[in-house]
């Protein structure tokens, strides 16, 4: 499992709906130190994209202090049936993406 | 959370009372003083045993509206059949030939002002110090769709009693291959460990009686205690009967419906066919009546004494505190009641109370004759009950004869406790 999305299946055109995402990540902060005093490197997830039929509805750029499996829930509303895509981006060439589909009626 | 309504209620109390009673003030005067304690459960009856121990002429009351107390220890057996309810319960009649006054009613009102309480029969009974042991209340507002009569369909079995006996009825009426739930809240809550306990007695049930059968843990917790023990234990008993969905899985349960049996997590629905429904926690009604509980629902005490930080000559133990390190068992309000007794017999008498040091040992017995514990020991640091060294859990790699030893210790430490509290 790398990403768990919640998008509602069916919705009434103008409703607000909850979208919700958590992915698994460990988001190691780059601060810490081994016992023997080596750098732990940093590793985070840095950005995430939520997209509606092809439009950026919403978007955020994650830091250090965001703990690990980061968990982000926002609104938007129902304009259309179609497709939401969700990807991450993030430090050595992360990269992960996921997608759902609503009916609105 | 529940502290305006409640302070509300407080003073409502004082107010209905002090018009319609008159407050015996005799009985305060005599003797070394007068003790009420509120709960019998582990807390409350070891803490009024230890105050009469003490101090023989102490008056020592004891309120408690339930005439047998159904033990939670032990009972996650009872749920997978290995033990009769029988068992788990424990009258009072010991407590009363120690001399101490077993009263059988409810506490509606505390009267913290006057040092007074009120019985649901409409006694008012004055106090010099008044110790809670309420125990745990259900934070049904935390869990939309959970209240009294979703529990007759979800059960908790989360206070021993008729919910143990119902969610055993559910398991034993499952057909095999059906499957069983069980929600876990965040803490703080009662006894951490005891639900993996839980899904592993019932593991154990299953795989005897209905093997195709399998146990979905939903956790609103990632890590847990003793948690390489317990995942050590199921991969060697249970195989994949075991399935646990970890908070950063989406384990957390935002809602359930009683109606259609199905519980919601943020990532998902599940229709179990047995839902066992762990809600979240506070402490116990009473504690709130009184004006001890603080916004988190759990009361902050002095370590030292076990007084409330809210209200004064209020001493609160048990789950219903706000302990720090020291987990919520019974063990632990075992070991509380009795230094909070030697507390206030010190400051009845005048004396600082010198800072106790607490012991909690807690069993987990996964399968008969395979248990493992966790023992700490705990002190005052500032606010709170900080561990300090001493303290040790089973090891991860052990012969299964170590475990056979720790679940048989298991059961002589609940005949310890248990008759060191009740008699």
């Amino acid at each position: 499992m790398t990403a768990l999305i919640n998008v509602p299946a069916k919705a009434r055109r103008g409703d607000i709906i909850e979208i919700r995402t958590l992915t698994s990540h460990i988001m190691e902060t780059g601060f810490r130190h081994t016992a023997d005093g080596a750098l732990v490197p940093r590793d985070i997830v840095t950005s995430f994209t939520c997209r509606y039929n092809g439009t950026e509805i919403f978007s955020a750029d994650l830091f250090p202090a965001i703990a690990a499996n980061p968990y982000l829930s926002f609104f938007t509303v129902a304009k259309e049936s179609g497709k939401f895509e969700f990807e991450w981006t993030g430090d050595n060439g992360y990269s992960s993406s996921a997608s759902a589909s609503i009916t609105v009626e | 959370m529940n502290a305006p309504v409640t302070r509300r209620n407080a003073v409502l109390g004082i107010t209905a009372a002090a018009t319609s009673f008159a407050v015996p003030s005799i009985l305060r005067a005599q003797s070394a003083g007068r003790v009420v304690v509120v709960g019998g459960g582990f807390g409350g009856a070891a803490c009024a045993r230890a105050l009469k121990r003490a101090q023989g002429n102490l008056q020592v009351i004891l309120i408690e509206p339930n005439a047998v107390f159904t033990s939670c220890p032990f009972s996650n057996e009872v749920i997978a059949g290995l033990r009769d309810i029988d068992a788990q319960q424990f009258g009072y009649d010991k407590l009363a030939a120690q001399g101490v006054t077993v009263i059988g009613q409810a506490v509606t009102t505390i009267e913290t002002q006057r040092r007074s309480i009120l019985t649901a029969d409409g006694v008012a009974l004055p106090y010099d110090r008044l110790v809670l042991s309420p125990g745990i209340d259900f934070h049904f507002e935390a869990l939309p769709g959970y209240d009294e009569a979703a529990a007759e369909k979800m059960p908790h079995a989360w206070k021993a009693g008729a919910q143990t006996l119902l969610l055993r009825k559910q398991l034993e009426a499952m057909p095999d291959g059906g499957t069983v739930a069980i929600t876990i809240p965040a803490n703080p809550s009662r006894c951490p460990p005891a639900p993996y306990e839980r899904a592993s007695l019932i593991a154990h049930y299953l795989k005897i009686n209905k093997p195709r059968s399998k146990v979905l843990v939903l956790d609103a917790k990632d890590t847990f205690s003793q948690q390489r023990l317990f995942e050590r234990a199921w991969k060697e008993l249970y195989g994949d009967m075991i399935e646990r969905i970890a908070l950063s899985q989406g384990g957390r349960v935002t809602s359930v419906d009683a109606s259609t049996k199905t519980i919601v997590t943020e990532f998902g629905n599940y229709t179990p066919d047995v839902a066992n429904v762990i809600p979240p926690q506070r402490a116990g009604l009473i504690a709130g009546i009184a004006g001890a509980a603080d916004a988190t629902g759990w009361c902050p005490i002095d370590p030292a004494t076990f007084e409330s930080k809210l209200v004064p000559n209020i001493h609160v133990v048990g789950d219903a505190c706000l302990g720090g390190g020291i987990p919520k068992s019974a063990s632990a309000a075992s070991a509380q009641g009795k230094a909070c007794a030697a507390a206030i017999v010190s400051l009845l008498a005048g004396r600082t109370p010198e800072a106790p040091r607490l012991t909690g040992v807690c069993y987990n017995t996964v399968a008969p004759g395979y248990g493992f514990s966790l023992a700490g020991n705990y002190q005052p640091k500032g606010d709170i009950f900080a561990e300090v060294e001493g303290g040790a859990t089973s090891p991860v790699d052990a012969p299964r004869e170590l475990r056979a030893r720790e679940a048989a210790e298991a059961e002589r430490w609940f005949q310890t406790i248990t008759a060191d509290t009740f008699g």
